[in-house]
């Protein structure tokens, strides 16, 4: 019998903070020039950004006189200004309307992300949210005022815009992989001419398509609104490019699924949607979600067409004569917000990938 | 070949359809119960909403203005903002009444729009503004300076010809940005800075360190007649608009204020008695109320009012009413006489 001696541990250069520093940072002669290089620059920017980020900046001033009289930032027209970056030109009474609509919005986007909500009820919650979002924002009945669609802003018109963009372009980006793909040329011509012809021409000129040109086509009189025009646009353009990351998943699957399916006797819509679409949607994640961040950015080109979504009331709000050149902090502001969505998307996605990985990932 | 050919002419015809369509402005309007007005996205002063997302400005008063005489009440107006693309498409396809958008008479707009200036309520050019340490008196010694520029064709194109006609060169810094292009001139990085003289000395009240260190030099480069646009083709509803804004500037050269008004109601000036409606016939004239003008003075203001709340004194801007001073007082605000 032999006693179990005591482990001993392992030798101090191999653990702890000093190994790590060495095995991290200064592991090679290229990693010490760049760790150095990096400390460096830490150095020279960091503090200048504190003194003026925080230290001589105003978190509080009546006027911008007072926030002049220092070269900080100017945290106080942010205060001055976010109800209006935040709700644009809506009712400032009513403000709490939108604020609720978004509210309500962004829960439906993160309950949708949990797995155990897809369910078909998930539609049903959809149907509610969109209905109370609706009321909220447009009013006229159980005693809200009414608020025409010109008059919404900010936040809430911004994640209006980039969730009805989504949900409506991917279902037809979809299809659109689908016709693109399909054996019968008449279905397939359309769906290319309208991929290609859609990818060929930037957001912007959609947009200037949608509120400059279609006007004059319509009869006298005859207006679509203006709201509706650029979210159209918006799905029009995102389909066109979901329907190529789509495709792209579905060339990615072998034959013998296809072939599979098939001898299953499934028909074809049976085969995409039990067998082939679930593969080819999940290999597609990251590509997709990269483009849902684009769809949420690409939002802000509203601007053009006079649209006050976040971006355009950040704008706005910068011409005040009373409160001018602050931009800086003002961008920096929409910038965290932005921020703040666009990163949670991506760390979903990631997370969404572990979940369902079954194999496929090399 | 031929579908564009067919594309083109079918493109002619709408656009020719515009032009056609004729008298339903006013009657539509009336209908509907509001006035649509087309507005700057956001310029400070003109149009631009406030902190609690209220439009406020010169051309959210001529608005104001024109609802107040054709329904009594300045508050029902809606407003459309617009940007300069899209200004002219919105007016032509009706999606708005009035073009209230600080936007500049010429000829070629007038004429080949389809669309028609109702009058001025701001007249604007293009000048220039240096340091006094320059020590330069006037734009025409401006030669070999550097300007700070905006992009935007009219500004750039009048730079150019000015300095071309004067025989002088100059370095242009174009930059798009307002903040920066004002940045850049108060950093030292030009001589110069040229837009239109209102932004100019918004500029300057608002955003130059020392404002007492710049002058605004006396030249101005080009002549930027401000004012509502309608559509061609309902003169009822023109007519109506341009009288709106003559009824402001009148009120101001009769004395009439928003303060006042009641008391002018008695009073014995026969030129005041029909303005207000005390005689009446000039609202019929119109197809409104006879009270239309007691209405706009009242809710609104005369003109100078509106100018000093907007633009002037009262406002952050500072502008001095310069030749927007009525034609009595030496500036170009002449309305003609209400009889």
């Amino acid at each position: 019998m032999s006693s179990v001696s005591e482990s001993l541990p392992p030798p101090t250069t191999a653990t702890g903070p000093v190994a790590w520093v060495r095995d991290k940072l200064f592991s090679s002669p290229l990693n010490t020039v760049l760790t150095l290089l990096s400390v460096w620059l830490l150095l020279m920017t960091l503090p200048p950004l504190v003194e003026w980020g925080l230290i001589n900046a105003h978190f509080t001033a009546a006027t911008s006189a007072e926030c002049r009289a220092s070269p900080g930032a100017c945290w106080a027209f942010i205060g001055q200004k976010y109800r209006f970056i935040l709700f644009g030109i809506y009712p400032y009474d009513e403000q709490w309307r939108p604020l609720l609509a978004a509210i309500i919005l962004t829960s439906l986007i993160v309950v949708s992300c949990m797995r155990r909500f897809w369910k078909p009820r998930l539609v049903g919650i959809w149907a509610v949210g969109l209905t109370l979002v609706g009321i909220l924002m447009w009013g006229g009945v159980f005693g809200l005022t009414y608020v025409e669609n010109t008059n919404w802003g900010g936040l809430p018109l911004t994640l209006i815009l980039a969730t009805f963009g989504v949900a409506f372009a991917f279902p037809l980006g979809v299809l659109l992989a689908l016709g693109r793909r399909s054996r019968m040329p008449a279905i397939k011509t359309i769906c290319v001419v309208y991929i290609e012809l859609i990818r060929g021409v930037p957001l912007i000129s959609l947009l200037f398509m949608s509120s400059v040109m279609l006007p004059l086509f319509l009869p006298e009189g005859f207006t679509i609104d203006k709201l509706l025009r650029a979210q159209i646009a918006i799905i029009m353009f995102a389909a066109a490019y979901i329907a190529e990351v789509v495709r792209g998943g579905l060339q990615a699957i072998p034959k013998g699924q296809y072939e599979g399916a098939d001898s299953l006797g499934l028909s074809y819509w049976q085969k995409m949607g039990l067998v082939i679409l679930p593969q080819a949607l999940k290999i597609v994640i990251p590509p997709m979600v990269s483009l849902f961040i684009a769809v949420f950015k690409d939002t802000s080109l509203v601007v053009i067409i006079g649209i006050f979504d976040l971006m355009n009331a950040t704008k706005t709000s910068l011409v005040d004569p009373a409160w001018r050149g602050f931009s800086i902090e003002a961008y920096l502001f929409i910038s965290a917000i932005y921020f703040v969505f666009c990163y949670s998307m991506s760390k979903y996605s990631q997370q969404l990938e572990k979940q369902l990985a079954t194999g496929h990932k090399r | 070949m031929k579908i564009l050919k067919t594309a083109a002419a079918a493109a002619v015809f709408v656009l020719a359809a515009q032009g056609a369509y004729a008298g339903a402005t006013f009657d539509a309007v009336k209908a509907k119960g509001y006035v649509q007005c087309g507005v700057n996205t956001g310029l400070g002063g003109f149009s631009a909403p406030d902190d609690k997302g209220v439009w406020k400005g010169l051309d959210v008063d001529m608005c104001r203005a024109v609802a107040a005489a054709m329904f009594g009440d300045a508050g029902k107006f809606r407003l459309t903002p617009t940007t300069p693309q899209q200004r002219f498409t919105a007016l032509q396809s009706g999606e708005i009444d009035i073009l209230t958008r600080n936007t500049t008479q010429t000829l070629a707009r007038d004429a080949s729009l389809g669309l028609i200036g109702a009058g001025v309520n701001y007249y604007d050019g293009q000048g220039f503004i240096v340091t006094k340490k320059l020590g330069v008196k006037s734009a025409k010694e401006l030669n070999g300076a550097t300007v700070c520029v905006q992009p935007g064709t009219t500004t750039e194109l009048n730079l150019a010809d000015f300095f071309r006609a004067n025989k002088m060169t100059f370095k242009p810094v174009v930059i798009e940005k307002m903040d920066e292009v004002v940045g850049a001139y108060a950093s030292g990085r030009c001589d110069a800075y040229t837009t239109d003289i209102s932004g100019l000395a918004a500029t300057r009240a608002t955003q130059l360190p020392n404002p007492d260190d710049h002058i605004i030099l006396p030249e101005v480069i080009s002549k930027e007649p401000l004012g509502p646009m309608v559509r061609q083709g309902d003169d009822q509803w023109l007519v109506l608009v341009r009288w709106a804004l003559f009824a402001m500037i009148e009120a101001e050269e009769l004395g009439v204020t928003s303060a006042n008004v009641d008391e002018m109601l008695k009073s014995e000036n026969p030129n005041i008695k029909r303005l207000l409606g005390v005689t009446p016939g000039m609202g019929k004239n119109l197809g409104v109320d006879e009270k239309w003008a007691y209405n706009i003075i009242k809710q609104v203001g005369n003109y100078g009012e509106s100018f000093e709340r907007n633009v002037g004194k009262g406002s952050p801007l500072k502008l001095e009413r310069g030749v927007n001073a009525l034609w009595t007082q030496g500036g170009l605000m002449y309305a003609w006489p209400v009889r």
